[in-house]
């Protein structure tokens, strides 16, 4: 015992993709604030393998806001209550002593559960694959000083680049629309001089490959936006949105 | 511990150094574009060395077969690395070379690296930040567009390109945008959420692997003609490190098993700017980016277990103890001795915050300078103290905003007002399998790249040279060495997996699976990591001595024999079980310590990393014994706890070598 | 979507301007003549075709969106706090009433204009003054077109007999049922354009920090208040002041 919050935790739990879940309650006491709140999972766990039953099984891995893999819905929001923080730099200070706090996976038919609250979000992986890349083969660079880039555009790039696919924006979404996540592929590329050979067609292929994953159309409600929590900007989708129209309208095939 | 007869043959070219890479280039057997259809790679890992390889290695045309244990191969953790990227450019025309990266990385690596492979490495330096930028990594740049760059920890230049504090997220977007693209091209086959459990050999020759698909739970076996390991480093056997949660040995340790020769598997890098442990909940540390060391000065009261809060604390009675030791290099010296020195004031009882075991990094001098330069370019006269912090404060949030957040969210203290608490933490593994010039390793048709193989970086490496080393191994390397060994191989046919080899691997790895499960203790994987790595820590951390070593030893020999007959793994074998993945990796890390500990006990004396509290100089400096210790120490597995001493010696003919100096 | 709906934003300005002429105290003789113009006049007879495709095409392509997002989250959150808006969650709700109010206002007005017989009014105007005298016609009175006009040169005056919608509109909005109806439907415009307007843009992929102020000041200012507010008052108008 390190702290003494006392939490009510109710836990999705789900074998499998192919079963219903359903919420579980554990009363988790001890908790110190100093916490992450995937240590506070941590401390869940041991003690229920303590008591010989399952732990939760959960997607985690830098814990340090980068990696992407945590992905809690905490008490009906992504990545829980503070903005522009993952779950795993989410820390116990932020609740109170006697909160009850409901943990959900993402919830999207792109995203089968695969258990509790861990998600299959290789879709993501097969957008990519579809179009969000430059081609260019290795050895095939000029100088990288050879093309000047304004640095208004190259941050802007950044910007969108820091996106760190964790799904947050399709969880928040009520149409579970991924548009968020592609925006910010194809704005990182269509800023950058080098992305422009590829242009039409990355934002084609990568928006037919969104739709086929099953993901949800985008009705600009903005919570993507919102909760995102490397505070991506709604004005990659108007860019998506720009280069998929001019995209659409100059290009032969369909 | 016997010492072996085996003599290492690292295959470095002969030639001057600086024409090696590229007469090796020009001579290098090829294999012509209608074999490369039939041969096929496996890879296993997707971080910086294990993407690109995949990516480059498809391009060329071979078959490739890629692995890794999360979800996506984007979120390996190469993608934390947060300060930058080193490369010998010279856009600032401040006397930067590939001789003089060359030389910072041997010196800074304390004369225990291979000549020939640092050169190499430097040389390819500027083809890896002309690549990424054409894949389109936006890097910080200039007002007139053009790249910028910073410095880092043990070099007088500035050379390290960057893309804020999340250099490693945009280079590995990079390689993985590459990447995807071949698995979208259909020439990389992708499997995420599999590890690699074994190395199957046939005849002596690395012929494929054993993984474990661990959503399904079920074992797979997959054939290749060469089997890359791009499986990073193994911080995580001291449990608590930088390092991911799911980083670990396994694949690396099979392969060493296998035959594979382990190389100063004691070479750990302790990162000095980590935010220190909170309380025993911790389940990993927290790095600040060494960039932070440009601006931040170092300092700890001159007064031991001084009670008042950092900003109580005069001027006159901080001890700036960096500073002090190294007026030349300052709080900018390579991270061995700026942790050692973290570590010996506190040891001396002159450490801070609750625990004592921490230091102050105070941005308030830099703020003030910062807010200063700002007045005097507005032209703003008697600027009032307010002001001044106020636009110092705009300037540094702009510089190091995310850190100072990041900072703020874990401690719950605001860095603008109060001077951050760091400690050093592990973060880095110098060691690895150990490879030749070719980057094969002592099991023919087994590569390691990366972090995983020990090549580079000596006993310290410097800071943002990791994501070099493994960009380099992976677009630049490989994709030539490999082609000495596969054009070898275009009359060997795909091996059916039926193959009795294959068959034997694979039994092997599902009884040991079925032990881990059929123990049924009453202790879980978790708490055994975290008794070792107190005892790795304690004993086999930033200084360790030959009685300490010795009882790690006997102490981690008893965790191993506790760990198989008390472990608890809770869930199925065929189903998606963290735990019982887990398990198995605590396993391996439990082997691997007592090597590391077997290393650093073999090596009597002082260098980078490694610091024997028997060999230091009189000021507390590491001393080395170049002429006993100038060798790798390449560990050869035997059987449980026994393994064999093999040496490469280290020979410098292009750099002198002496005391490393940052005075 | 956005295309059509910025469309019938536009059509909403216009059908306004157009109807404010309700509130011209000349007996509905403005007004009247209105809406012949607007019935006969054959290029603004291919628009309002056109306005009725688009919304048609915008209420049931819409429809079908929110059919296909709803299957992209098969499984609903136990627990949800909504970061975004309630018009921008609720536009298909928002949009289904403002479908259900069209069909009613439709058949109120437009169909009893097009295919019921209407009491006929005539307006003597004298051409020289402005003035202009409302006589009803009686009801068995009838006539080929829904508008004839004659002049007296002798008298100066115009005489214009013509299908009295408006009496339609005056008798209908004294049914406090259809005002409540017509009042909330508008609050109904004003939730879906306040979303509305300013997404069409974005959709269009138009979002720029110098331009987003003035796209959202009008859907405030001019959607979400301004028009609602206007069309709400012909109701409330007519049945306390008619």
């Amino acid at each position: 015992m390190e702290g003494n919050m006392n939490i009510t935790l109710k836990v999705w739990r789900q074998k499998n993709k192919n079963v219903k879940g359903s919420l579980e309650t554990h009363e988790v006491s001890g908790i110190s604030e100093d916490m992450s709140f995937l240590e506070m999972f941590d401390v869940l766990n041991e003690r229920l393998i303590d008591e010989n039953k399952e732990p939760i099984a959960f997607d985690h891995d830098c814990r340090e806001g980068i990696c992407g893999m945590c992905s809690m819905y905490i008490n009906g929001r992504p990545h829980g209550p503070l903005e522009g923080v993952t779950t795993c730099q989410l820390h116990m200070r932020s609740f109170k002593d006697g909160d009850t706090i409901v943990v959900e996976p993402w919830r999207a038919a792109a995203f089968p559960v695969v258990k509790d609250l861990v998600v299959d979000r290789s879709s993501f992986d097969r957008i990519i694959a579809s179009g969000g890349f430059i081609s260019v083969n290795t050895g095939n660079a000029q100088d990288g000083n050879s093309l000047p880039i304004p640095k208004e555009d190259a941050d802007k790039a950044f910007a969108a680049a820091a996106c760190i696919g964790c799904g947050a924006c399709v969880s928040a979404c009520k149409n579970a629309s991924a548009m968020l996540f592609v925006s910010a592929k194809v704005s990182q590329l269509a800023l950058l001089p080098q992305g422009q050979p590829e242009r039409e067609d990355r934002a084609k292929k990568m928006v037919a490959q969104m739709d086929i994953e099953g993901f949800g159309s985008c009705t600009n409600t903005g919570a993507c936006a919102a909760e995102c929590p490397k505070e991506i900007s709604l004005e990659n989708i108007a860019r998506l949105n720009r280069e998929f129209l001019s995209a659409s309208l100059t290009t032969a095939e369909a | 511990m016997a010492e072996g007869t085996i003599k290492l043959d690292a295959k470095a070219p002969e030639g001057p150094i600086a024409e090696k890479w590229t007469k090796y280039r020009s001579t290098v057997p090829l294999v012509n574009p209608a074999n490369k259809r039939n041969i096929e790679i496996i890879v296993v890992g997707t971080g910086l060395a294990g993407a690109s390889a995949a990516a480059t290695l498809a391009e060329l045309g071979y078959k490739v077969k890629a692995f890794c244990f999360q979800d996506s191969p984007r979120r390996a953790h190469s993608i934390a690395a947060q300060g930058g990227i080193n490369a010998a450019k010279n856009y600032q025309n401040d006397g930067d070379s590939t001789y003089r990266l060359f030389y910072d990385t041997v010196k800074g690596g304390d004369y225990r690296a291979r000549e020939s492979n640092v050169h190499r490495l430097a040389e390819v330096s500027a083809n890896i930040i002309d690549q990424c930028v054409a894949q389109g990594v936006p890097f910080a740049r200039e007002y007139g567009g053009m790249l910028s760059n910073r410095s880092f920890g043990g070099v007088q230049v500035q050379r390290t390109f960057y893309a804020a504090g999340q250099t490693g997220q945009q280079l590995l977007l990079g390689a993985y945008s590459g990447l995807e693209r071949q698995v979208g091209m259909g020439t990389v086959k992708m499997y995420s959420r599999h590890e690699m459990l074994e190395v199957v050999k046939i005849d002596g020759v690395a012929r494929g692997i054993i993984a474990r698909d661990l959503i399904s739970g079920k074992l797979e076996r997959h054939f290749g003609h060469a089997v890359l390991l791009c499986t990073g480093g193994y911080g995580n056997v001291f449990y608590l490190s930088t390092n991911a949660m799911g980083s670990n040995v396994t694949a690396a340790w099979k392969a060493h098993k296998q035959g594979a020769f382990f190389g100063n598997p004691c070479f750990t890098q302790i990162h000095p700017t980590c935010i220190p442990v909170s309380g025993d909940h911790q389940s990993k540390l927290t790095l600040m980016s060494e960039s932070l060391r440009n601006d931040g000065r170092i300092w700890v009261p001159k007064q031991k277990d001084d009670k008042r809060a950092a900003n109580e604390i005069p001027e006159e009675e901080r001890d700036y103890y960096l500073e002090r030791r190294y007026p030349a290099f300052g709080n900018l010296v390579p991270r061995d001795i700026a942790s050692r020195a973290a570590k010996e004031r506190c040891d001396a009882g002159y450490g801070v915050g609750t625990s004592k075991m921490a230091v102050y990094l105070d941005y308030a001098a830099a703020i003030e300078r910062y807010g200063k330069a700002e007045v005097n370019k507005n032209n703003i006269e008697n600027a009032s103290k307010e002001l001044i912090s106020e636009l110092g404060k705009a300037v540094v949030k702009e510089k190091y905003g995310n850190l100072f957040d990041m900072y703020k969210q874990i401690t719950g203290e605001n860095p603008y007002e109060i001077p951050m608490r760091i400690y050093p933490a592990v973060h880095y593994t110098m060691g690895g399998l150990w490879v030749d010039y070719n980057l094969m390793t002592t099991v023919p048709g087994l590569y390691a790249l990366g972090e995983a193989n020990f090549s580079d970086h000596g006993a310290n490496r410097l800071g943002a040279s990791a994501l070099m080393q493994g960009l380099a191994d992976g677009y630049f390397v490989i994709p030539y060495t490999i082609g000495s060994y596969l054009a070898n191989e275009i009359r060997t046919k795909a091996i059916p997996t039926d193959h009795p080899a294959f068959v034997e691997a694979e039994k092997q790895v599902k009884d040991r699976i079925s032990k881990l499960v059929s123990i049924k203790g009453k202790q879980s994987p978790e708490s055994f990591h975290k008794r070792l790595g107190k005892i790795m820590w304690d004993k086999c951390g930033m200084a360790r001595n030959e009685k300490g070593l010795k009882e790690a030893i006997v102490e981690i020999q008893a965790l191993k024999k506790e760990f198989w007959s008390d472990l608890r793994v809770m869930g199925e074998i065929e189903e998606f079980n963290p735990e019982l993945d887990k398990a198995g990796r605590v396993a391996d890390f439990i082997e691997l310590g007592e090597l590391m500990c077997v290393d650093a006990l073999n090596r009597n004396e002082s260098c980078g990393g490694h610091f024997r509290e028997e060999y230091q100089t009189e000021e507390g400096e590491a001393r080395r014994d170049d002429e006993n210790y100038m060798y790798v120490a390449a560990w050869e597995f035997k059987n449980e706890s026994d393994w064999v001493l093999n040496k490469e010696p280290l020979i410098y003919e292009n750099i002198k070598i002496a005391q490393r100096s940052y005075k | 979507m956005s295309l059509t709906g910025l469309f019938l934003c536009t059509f909403l300005v216009v059908h306004l301007i157009g109807n404010l002429q309700l509130f011209y105290n000349d007996g509905g003789y403005s007004f009247n003549k209105y809406a012949v113009f607007m019935t006969s006049f054959p290029l603004i007879k291919i628009i309002s075709y056109g306005n009725y495709f688009f919304i048609l095409f915008h209420a049931f392509w819409g429809l079908y969106l929110e059919f296909q997002n709803r299957k992209a989250r098969p499984v609903a959150y136990v627990v949800t706090k909504n970061s975004s808006s309630f018009s921008s969650r609720n536009m298909a709700v928002l949009g289904t009433i403002l479908l259900v109010y069209i069909v009613v206002h439709m058949g109120d007005f437009w169909y009893k204009y097009h295919n019921e017989t209407l009491p006929f009014v005539q307006y003597t105007e004298n051409l020289l003054t402005g003035e202009v005298v409302t006589t009803e016609m009686p009801e068995t009175y009838s006539q080929e077109t829904k508008m004839v006009e004659t002049y007296n040169q002798a008298e100066s005056t115009k005489t214009v007999i013509v299908k009295d919608l408006y009496k339609v509109v005056s008798v209908s909005f004294q049914n406090i049922l259809l005002v409540i109806f017509y009042v909330l439907a508008m609050f109904s415009v004003s939730f879906h354009l306040v979303h509305g307007f300013q997404s069409a843009f974005q959709s269009l992929g138009i979002n720029h920090p110098k331009y987003n102020p003035l796209f959202k000041f009008l859907s405030v200012w001019l959607f979400a208040i301004l028009i609602p507010i206007g069309y709400a008052a012909m109701p409330i108008y007519f049945y306390f002041f008619k």
